[in-house]
């Protein structure tokens, strides 16, 4: 027992040298070989840096909505709502942000808008929507924006994110490119 | 066909497809063969076992190993207990996240050494960046462990009569060393490559689009989630574990690490068929294990992506599933495929919120948990089945009237009370702890976050996932007080070493046992029929333990209106 106890002690110090140490070192450095540094991909737009995977939190109507969020697309934290699908309280938060959704989007009806639109993802810092949720608010946004909605349509083809080799997972639409995007659009028109 | 559906049959087919290889890999580590990385790894463990004065080639009995095992164990819980509630003023903290309090401490350390990483605590504010790099550690050690017992097995069921059966340290050091390690550094290179950082700066201050102040929480993250899965673990650097954006950055990235936290098992598998030379049985107990997750995972995805029957009445359109506590990124299909992954294997981390599946995913991941026995998690899933294994052939013994005997070796009523113990074990710790957290609702029931039959649902999938050394949680319960923190840590104990020293000391006993060469009068246990009936054995002990549980919570929920 005596002699499992010193073995287990140095053996647990030099593991955690080799584990925590070396292995941490050895990643940590080659990190700087990776295209981000290992500091998280970032996106630049007129002089200011934005964390492309990280989601924002966009509830203005000029732009492309980002999902609902409960932490608040505050990246210090992440979480999803971790309500039950059949908990009342969720479901009378679900139909407010639906209400909310139909007020600021005349002439949409309910049963177009794609249920991640008025869900909270898990991370609370989910960086995408659907391409069905971006497309049901282009009336909105055409109109603010006086742009054809023809333009926002094409606008929405390009920045659709095609599955992972085309043909694993999802397609997607990554909420802050878009919008950067169409600030870009905007922009060129006036 | 289906982008999503695609993406999940190519997920298990390249786990497939590497943990062959791996797994003969593995069996010529264990043998002590060559291999070659011996270049770079024999004078590594050369050095560290020097400086741990250990020699690695003296032989051990199986309570010599069991013994060695436990004291490494108590070291590094109360290292970690230390380290977790003095990192307030330690290095390595430039967010300034403070000590632990002692209950949660107690849990964390426990949790990490078991390798179940239930976390009550969000990485973001509850560990410093040293922290982390120990709980790294920790999840490295604690797969090494279960890896090593299970290996104690292998040789153990060898052809013949054994008292010693290889060493401790031996095994688990080469666990980590020749397999978690190289395999982590790859893993670790793909994230990187695709977003996941790797930084010791702290927070970051950024300004949103829209002219939002936010924090963005950064870290060595890459190391860690790269452990976290290959070791079967689960312990997320960040609250939302692998459903954060920096944990799992892209669809790729998702496929990489369900592949790594899968492919330990399925390896060790094959590594056990080549070790012993019965491949043959190792495909029937793949088979089998094949069957039962499939039999969880169909019903799941199938649940998800249709999507919330609450969700259709309120009348918007549910093209992508039940989206509510998912990533676009991932899709239900693949969020469904990895709820039930990580519940078989013990991983335990997520990539979308549990607590917000429908019931029948519900149903799915509790029942995942509560067989606890498809491929199960590095090293120790082997043992589980292994107990199953005995379970059956005793029945199937007395059923054609038959001596029960396994791999040429008699089993009689000292093995067969172990394995009875630890079958019921199980059970025994799901349900107390649940009747117990039922029946004192004033620690309990202010910590729900949800009413009625899903508030049932959340202690329940606490205590199955402590039980299962998991991880995993419905993570609307308000884990963190000192209810949960102890009963939880006291059943990750109990459910952690004896269901490893149970299936070690059966195995530990029929090596000493006289060796009777197979004749026509033994029963085969390579066979589909004996693989039913082990899968029948699995099946009656889950459902009957367990239905009325189940009951109370998710069925009940699936079947009110």
């Amino acid at each position: 027992m005596k002699s499992n106890i010193f073995s287990a002690l140095r053996l647990t110090l030099v593991t955690i040298v080799f584990f925590a140490g070396i292995y941490t070192a050895l990643v940590y450095g080659f990190s700087f070989i990776t295209p981000n540094g290992g500091k998280g991909e970032t996106t630049v737009q007129d002089g200011k840096t934005y964390y492309t995977n990280i989601g924002q939190s966009f509830t203005q109507d000029i732009y492309f909505y980002s999902r609902p969020s409960a932490v608040g697309y505050n990246a210090a934290g992440s979480g999803g709502s971790n309500k039950g699908p059949n908990n009342p309280e969720y479901l009378a938060t679900v139909q407010a942000r639906i209400d909310s959704f139909l007020v600021h989007n005349p002439g949409v009806q309910k049963s177009e808008i794609p249920s991640d639109l008025v869900t909270t993802s898990g991370s609370g810092l989910d960086p995408n929507i659907s391409v069905a949720a971006a497309k049901v608010q282009v009336k909105r946004i055409a109109k603010l924006r006086k742009l054809n909605e023809s333009t926002l349509v094409q606008l929405i083809d390009e920045q659709t994110e095609k599955p992972f080799w085309g043909m694993f997972g999802p397609e997607k639409i990554n909420v802050l490119k878009i919008n950067l995007a169409l600030d870009q659009v905007s922009k060129s028109i006036q | 066909m289906n982008t999503e559906i695609l993406g999940i049959i190519v997920m298990f087919a390249a786990t497939l497809l590497l943990a062959l290889p791996l797994g003969s890999y593995m069996a010529k580590v264990y043998g002590n063969e060559r291999t070659f990385l011996d270049f770079l790894f024999n004078p590594i463990e050369r050095l560290l076992f020097k400086v741990s004065g250990i020699d690695a080639r003296q032989e051990q009995t199986w309570q010599q190993q069991m013994a060695a095992l436990l004291t490494i164990n108590l070291v590094w819980f109360v290292l970690g207990m230390a380290v977790l509630m003095n990192q307030g003023w330690l290095p390595l903290n430039p967010d300034a996240n403070p000590s632990m309090s002692g209950h949660l401490a107690f849990n964390t350390a426990i949790s990490f050494i078991v390798n179940c990483n239930l976390q009550h605590y969000s990485g973001e504010s509850g560990l410093s960046y040293l922290g982390q790099l120990f709980l790294m550690f920790l999840q490295f050690v604690s797969a090494a462990t279960g890896m090593a017992a299970a290996v104690t097995v292998f040789y153990a069921l060898r052809t013949g009569t054994y008292q010693t059966l290889g060493n401790f340290y031996n095994f688990f050091l080469k666990s980590a060393t020749r397999i978690l390690f190289p395999i982590c550094l790859i893993v670790a290179a793909i994230l990187m490559f695709n977003g996941t950082p790797m930084t010791f700066e702290g927070k970051d201050t950024v300004v949103s689009l829209q002219g939002d102040t936010v924090q963005v929480s950064r870290g060595p993250v890459a190391a860690f989630v790269a452990i976290k899965h290959l070791g079967t673990n689960g312990g997320g650097f960040f609250g939302a574990n692998s459903a954060h954006p920096f944990e799992n950055p892209s669809y790729w990235t998702n496929m990489v690490e369900m592949i790594s936290q899968m492919l330990i098992p399925f390896a060790m598998i094959f590594a056990f068929g080549i070790f012993l030379k019965r491949r043959k049985l190792a495909w029937t107990i793949f088979s089998v294990m094949t069957i039962g997750f499939l039999l969880l995972t169909i019903p799941t995805i199938v649940a998800e992506m249709k999507g919330s029957p609450a969700m259709d009445q309120l009348g918007v359109s549910q093209p992508g599933g039940n989206m509510e506590g998912k990533e676009l990124r991932f899709g239900a299909a693949s969020t469904a495929y990895w709820s039930i992954a990580t519940t078989v294997i013990s991983t335990g981390s997520v990539n979308g919120m549990h607590d917000s599946f429908t019931p029948v995913a519900g149903i799915n991941q509790l029942l995942a948990m509560m067989t606890n026995c498809f491929y199960g998690g590095c090293g120790v899933g082997i043992l589980n089945y292994f107990i199953f294994i005995i379970l059956a052939v005793f029945v199937s013994g007395l059923m054609v009237g038959r001596t029960p005997e396994f791999l040429g070796k008699k089993i009689e009523a000292k093995e067969m009370k172990i394995a009875m113990i630890i079958a019921l074990l199980h059970p025994f710790l799901i349900l107390a702890g649940t009747a117990l957290a039922v029946s004192f609702p004033g620690y309990t029931a202010g910590t729900l976050n949800n009413p009625t039959f899903h508030g049932f649902s959340e202690m329940l999938y606490e205590y199955t996932s402590s039980a299962a050394n998991n991880g995993s949680g419905y993570e609307g319960l308000g884990d963190n007080t000192p209810w949960w923190n102890i009963s939880t840590g006291f059943i990750l104990i109990l459910s952690r070493y004896l269901p490893i020293i149970g299936p070690v000391a059966i195995a530990g006993i029929l090596a000493g046992k006289k060796y009777i060469p197979e004749s026509a009068g033994t029963l085969k246990t390579d066979t589909g029929t004996f693989g039913i009936m082990v899968f029948a054995v699995i099946a009656i002990v889950a459902a009957l333990a367990f239905f009325p549980a189940l009951a109370l919570g998710p069925i009940a929920e699936l079947f009110t209106k």
